[in-house]
């Protein structure tokens, strides 16, 4: 009936696990008794959850980016504290099995389930915006794409308090993951979350893919765009080319674990390499994913508070595009021990090399972008010049790592651990903060608060430098990533200071926090009703903020980059405001079924994990029928007249003449 | 002129960065006691040279741009709609790519050089070369020498300045073989046959370890290379020689490869005959490994390092190991 | 229908909507372009394992000795005629007959799902001759990759059946043209990953 699911499998036994649940349990009723007492739930419902509406799915996708921010956060504190204490025969706090679970999850979270869902969010809200779009090409896609990543989220978390998540690294590496060496069912929460969550990534890649080739507004050309869609543009075609890589691979893994395959086992034919080669096929894109949409942020945010055109609009454009290409030829460099001859080494080590000169032409771009302009050390700006020497710094490593030779001494040590992070907080993170803050104001109309927001980011700039520097130096001594404890006692002080270096960024995020809660209370000063809060240069910010649900009353035209700059130019430096005749709008309507297939995803996940057969069939079936009433159902656009535009627009306008 | 909040903040980080790069001169890989070690310093070294020829221009352009850019700033030239130079464009294309070409040759020449398969000549005044085949099980290293009939777990000895061809794979999940004071670390596969060749050119025990994650007990898969004189080595064979285990394939050997945790040390005076190549074999057509696994498959569904385990057991040592002041 | 109303409502007001509306059909099959060539990239990483995993038998069967090539040949057949009468379906449909385009697509069905059939029967019958996916690398890796192509083209099927549901109800209309031009890439895009197949794994595997 249950499967392999029984009582035992709820761990009481783990203090730290029963504590995390009772907080998240109570947590859960306090926001659950909210909702029912301020009588909520239609509204969450008809506004938010079934809302086909990018800049809801933005704001969607950045909430639960940071809920499990915290979450991943949390592991990477543990693991730090472990280490910190686990020297010279002490066993630390933690036991190899939870400790394993630890980094395992702290990857898997952190990239799928924070930096995925930061970049894609960010998409969301900003592309439609930026090629003065109403809306992504397929809504109900859209929604549904949100709903299966999270139904990857919850079966990520459930594994936290029913049965186990995987012992075996971020990546899964066969045959540790095989059923013979991780028999448990963590390593099939891994595989249900990333596999369910995996075909909503590639849906988002299709679907903004399409919205960016198709859907831009009358005369923007391709090399109209701004960066940021150039990057987000790039950043899909890699997830629509390497993420079905990903599924296929995890679907060799399923099979050879429920079904007694051999695709990847030692024995029997398989071949255990070929997995690791897939993975990374699909891994080292991913990278570049999460990377190129946080230059674009980089590149508005440099050019809107430089007040200056961004240098080298084509140099970017084409670095974005070779990078884009050379992600897929660079892969082995992440297994140069594994053995392969000097030349396919050889090979592999240069083209990652040559990866870093279109990377380097970026950098110098904004370099020359500040150069003769007039820098405001806002936030954003804050995080951009933190980005550019700390990436500068995680680049260099890269190119280190990335000589074959040089690799047989550093591969899996603590310099790979400290490199990626370099790279990852110094470009991903320090992006998104940038970003976040950014487009903050336009998502919800009033800007976030600057003294929070630059205390946030010098915590994340010392933390980092602090938690991550003195793992070079351990790397140097021979420290190895993933080990629950340590024989060698000298190598405490650093892993003191590393834990310090966790404390720092944990201030960081509560800044943020802090931010986010003080921006919330003061909004009514802060608030923006110009749309326009930093004199920036794109479309985003040519309509009200929050945008209307249709975004432009009139869908703009473009004859050049930073096309609002130059509306604003020709209208004497004031935007130009949307004036009467409006047209009838066609908008997509809302959908029950995305998220109701979403819900059953997480059944059907929860189900396989557990070998519940006849709950994966009626939850299978279940999906199956809801996507069938969503075929059958005619019913999913209107128009809005264009009266009601008008009233709506005269309304944003008298709001914004109020405030002037 | 007032002091920038920002540059004292990137002055505090870099202070406190300084003692941790000194502290890293001494380290394994910067102290490395045999030629292929020392060419990977060299190597390292040089590329992260190279690379400051950008890195070090860019962080002072960042941060002097800004400074002299900032909004407040309004001596500095303001050209908002300046975007392009072809001049600025030229030169920003061409460093990046000289300094990569640089290293690309240097790439190219080290992967060869450096190549972890290719066999070390012995020199003047060195030993003949010689074979250990090295076995990573759950959780331990078991150490074959096929020239002396004996194998060890968790303790490896052999004589300084002799070229020495370790032989890697492994009976259970991916390791990597890695003594970093000697240089480059190499994967360990089940079924397949890999190697790597280095040379200690100085006594000394060195530790040595897998580096790849291999499940519960992978923190304690390290071990000591001894290395000193011929004698001293050929002392340590007779020890080994006299203890009373002997490892037989398969019974023996399936035996030892069951997965414990912690660190020991085993001397085994006598093995099977081809040993390595029947555990590598024991994966391929008609190999016995599937239904020797099926024996361990109530240890692994039990879940390791719960931390009740065989964590706790006493290490065992058979004899007396070869020690450190023998060997220095 | 709705959005059909909705039209010539707006149409009855005398003004054009903002060209955001054009061609939406076009964007419907370029979307579905692009989704179809990243399930290739599936496709791709299945024939890549598969080569790689061709040689891992393990003492098990060679591809030599356990296909059948005429049998084969006799399957590659009815997809193949089944992507000519999805053709004429699509004829049908330009033509504005739904009659012909039910008995088109009811034909292709019939031949799709007796392929599939096939298909099911050379698979049973390996599994009962003892040459199941979990008897070496190399039958695992030929078992899921033809059975991918095998399951997609069952979801060719149900779509074909629901397209033949929905024409019979609406009509060809701007929500069912749409789809059957997809479901003719999707069927063209599985005989062609056939053909690959076929060549690939069975004519290469029998020589």
């Amino acid at each position: 009936m249950f499967g392999k699911l029984s009582l035992d499998d709820i761990p009481i036994h783990e203090p730290i696990l029963v504590v995390t649940f009772l907080a998240i349990a109570l947590g859960g009723l306090v926001v659950v008794g909210a909702i029912t007492y301020f009588k909520k739930w239609g509204y969450l419902w008809r506004e938010w959850l079934t809302s086909i509406d990018h800049k809801k799915l933005g704001i969607m996708y950045f909430i639960v980016a940071l809920v499990m921010l915290l979450r991943g956060f949390a592991d990477a504190f543990m693991m730090r504290s472990q280490l910190a204490m686990a020297s010279a025969g002490s066993e630390g706090f933690l036991p190899p099995h939870h400790y394993d679970q630890i980094f395992t999850a702290h990857g898997v979270i952190m990239i799928f389930f924070v930096a995925m869902p930061m970049v894609i969010g960010l998409m969301n809200l900003v592309v439609p915006l930026q090629i003065g779009a109403r809306d992504v090409a397929f809504p109900f896609l859209n929604n549904l794409s949100f709903w299966l990543f999270a139904a990857g989220v919850i079966l990520v978390n459930v594994s936290l308090f029913v049965g186990e998540f995987a012992t075996t690294g971020w990546l899964a590496y066969v045959p540790l993951s095989g059923i013979d060496y991780s028999p448990g069912v963590g390593v099939d929460y891994w595989i249900w979350a990333l596999q369910i969550s995996g075909i909503g990534t590639t849906l988002t890649g299709i679907n903004f893919f399409v919205t960016i080739i198709k859907m831009r507004t009358k005369g923007m050309k391709m090399f109209h765009m701004p960066i940021f869609t150039w990057t987000s543009l790039c950043a899909n075609v890699l997830i629509i080319a390497s993420f079905p890589i990903l599924t296929a691979t995890i679907a060799f893994l399923t099979l050879d674990r429920y079904l007694g395959t051999h695709f990847f086992t030692t024995d029997m034919g398989g071949n255990m390499m070929m997995y690791v080669n897939l993975i990374w096929a699909w891994g080292h894109p991913e990278v570049y994913i999460l990377i190129l949409p946080a230059f674009g942020v980089f590149s508005e945010v440099i050019a809107t508070f430089a007040r200056k055109r961004l240098f080298g609009y084509g140099t970017m454009v084409w670095a974005t595009v070779a990078i884009t290409i050379l992600s897929f030829i660079v892969w082995l460099h992440h297994f140069f021990t594994m053995g392969a001859g000097a030349n396919v080494n050889a090979f592999f080590g240069i083209m990652t090399m040559i990866i870093a000169i279109p990377t380097g032409v970026k950098v110098f771009n904004w370099l020359f972008t500040m150069y003769r302009g007039r820098l405001e050390f806002t936030s954003p700006v804050l995080w951009t010049i933190g980005f550019i020497i700390t990436f500068t710094l995680g680049g260099m490593t890269g190119v280190m790592l990335s000589v074959p030779a040089a690799n047989f001494v550093l591969h899996n040590s603590l310099f790979v651990i400290a490199h990626f992070h370099n790279v990852i907080i110094g470009g991903v993170v320090f992006g998104m903060m940038a970003g976040l803050t950014y487009w903050f104001p336009k998502a919800f109309g009033f800007t976030l608060n600057e003294k929070w927001g630059k205390r946030s980011f010098w915590c994340w700039l010392v933390g980092f430098y602090l938690a991550f520097m003195p793992l070079y130096v351990l790397s140097f001594y021979g420290a190895v990533r993933r080990m629950q404890s340590y024989e060698d006692g000298s190598w405490q002080p650093l892993m003191l200071i590393a834990w310090l270096g966790a404390v720092t960024i944990l201030c960081g995020i509560v800044c943020t926090l802090i931010q986010v809660f003080v921006s919330i209370r003061d909004r009514k000063q802060n608030q923006d009703l110009t749309g326009d809060p930093w004199d920036a240069r794109t479309l985003e910010w040519a309509t009200a903020s929050p945008p209307q649900f249709y975004n432009f009353a009139h869908l703009p035209e473009v004859n050049s980059v930073d096309a609002f700059w130059e509306m604003k130019q020709k209208n004497g430096g004031t935007a130009p405001k949307p004036k009467a005749p409006y047209k009838d709008i066609h908008m997509p309507k809302n959908t029950w079924e995305a998220p109701v297939m979403g819900a059953f995803s997480t059944v059907l996940g929860f189900a396989l994990v557990w070998h519940i057969w006849w709950l994966a069939i009626v939850s299978g079936i279940a999906i199956f029928a809801t996507f069938m009433a969503r075929i059958f159902n005619n019913d999913v656009d209107y128009y809005v007249p264009a009266a009601e535009v008008e009233r709506i627009e005269r309304e944003v306008q008298k709001r914004a003449e109020m405030q002037a | 002129m007032r002091r920038n909040p920002y540059l004292r903040a990137l002055g505090l980080v870099l202070m406190l960065a300084l003692p941790l790069v000194l502290a890293g001169c001494s380290s394994a890989l910067l102290d490395p006691k045999g030629e292929i070690g020392q060419e990977q310093r060299t190597l390292i070294l040089t590329a992260f040279g190279l690379m400051q020829i950008v890195v070090v221009p860019v962080i002072v352009l960042t941060l002097a741009f800004a400074w002299r850019y900032r909004k407040g700033n309004k001596d500095a030239t303001y050209a908002p709609d300046w975007h392009h130079s072809t001049k600025i464009e030229a030169v920003v294309w061409f460093i990046p790519c000289v300094i990569i070409v640089f290293l690309a040759l240097l790439t190219w020449y080290t992967s060869h050089s450096l190549d972890p398969h290719k066999p070390l000549e012995a020199e003047e005044g060195q030993n003949e070369p010689m074979v250990i085949e090295a076995v990573s099980l759950d959780w331990k290293w078991l150490f074959i020498y096929p020239e002396q009939g004996i194998a060890t777990v968790n303790e490896l000895a052999f004589p300084e300045d002799t070229p020495v061809r370790f032989r890697v794979t492994s009976g259970s999940v991916m390791n990597s073989f890695f003594i970093p004071q000697l240089g480059s670390q190499i994967y360990a596969m089940a079924g397949m046959d890999n190697d790597v060749h280095l040379i200690a050119e100085e006594q000394g025990v060195y530790r040595g370890r897998s580096t790849n994650y291999s499940g519960a007990g992978f923190a304690d898969m390290y071990f000591d290379a001894h290395v000193g004189s011929q004698e001293d080595f050929d002392n340590w064979v007779a020890q080994v020689r006299e203890a009373p285990d002997t490892l037989t394939f398969p019974e023996e050997y399936y035996e030892l490869a069951k997965p414990t945790e912690g660190h020991f040390i085993k001397y085994f005076s006598d093995i099977s005959s081809s040993l390595y190549e029947n555990i590598i074999k024991s994966f391929h057509a008609g190999g016995q490994h599937s239904e020797q696994m099926a024996q361990y498959a109530d240890a692994y569904a039990e879940g390791f390092g719960n931390g009740e385990s065989a964590k706790g057991d006493e290490p065992q040592t058979y004899g007396e190991s070869m020690s450190a002041e023998a060997a220095e | 229908m709705a959005t059909d109303t909705l039209k010539t409502e707006g149409h009855a007001h005398g003004h054009d909507h903002d060209h955001d509306h054009h061609d939406a059909a076009g964007t419907k099959l370029f979307g579905f372009w692009v989704y179809l060539m990243s399930d290739l990239v599936i496709f791709g990483s299945l024939f890549a394992t598969y080569a790689v995993l061709l040689r891992g038998t393990a003492d098990g069967p060679t591809p030599g000795e356990i296909f059948q090539l005429p049998f084969i040949l006799v399957e590659t057949f009815l997809l193949l005629f089944s992507s000519f009468t999805y053709g004429m379906a699509v004829l049908a449909m330009n033509a504005g007959s739904v009659a012909k385009v039910r008995q088109w697509l009811l034909i292709t069905f019939v031949l799709g799902a007796a392929f599939v059939g096939m298909e099911v029967y050379e698979f049973q019958h390996l599994i009962h001759e003892g040459f199941g996916p979990d008897k070496s690398g190399f039958l695992s890796a030929f078992f899921t990759l033809v059975g991918t192509h095998g399951l997609h083209v069952t979801f060719g099927l149900i779509w074909i059946l629901v397209m033949i549901i929905q024409v019979s109800k609406q009509g060809l209309t701007d929500v069912t043209r749409p789809r059957i031009l997809c479901l003719s890439l999707f069927w063209h895009f599985l005989d062609i990953v056939w053909i690959c197949v076929f060549s690939f794994v069975y004519l290469m595997g029998a020589l």
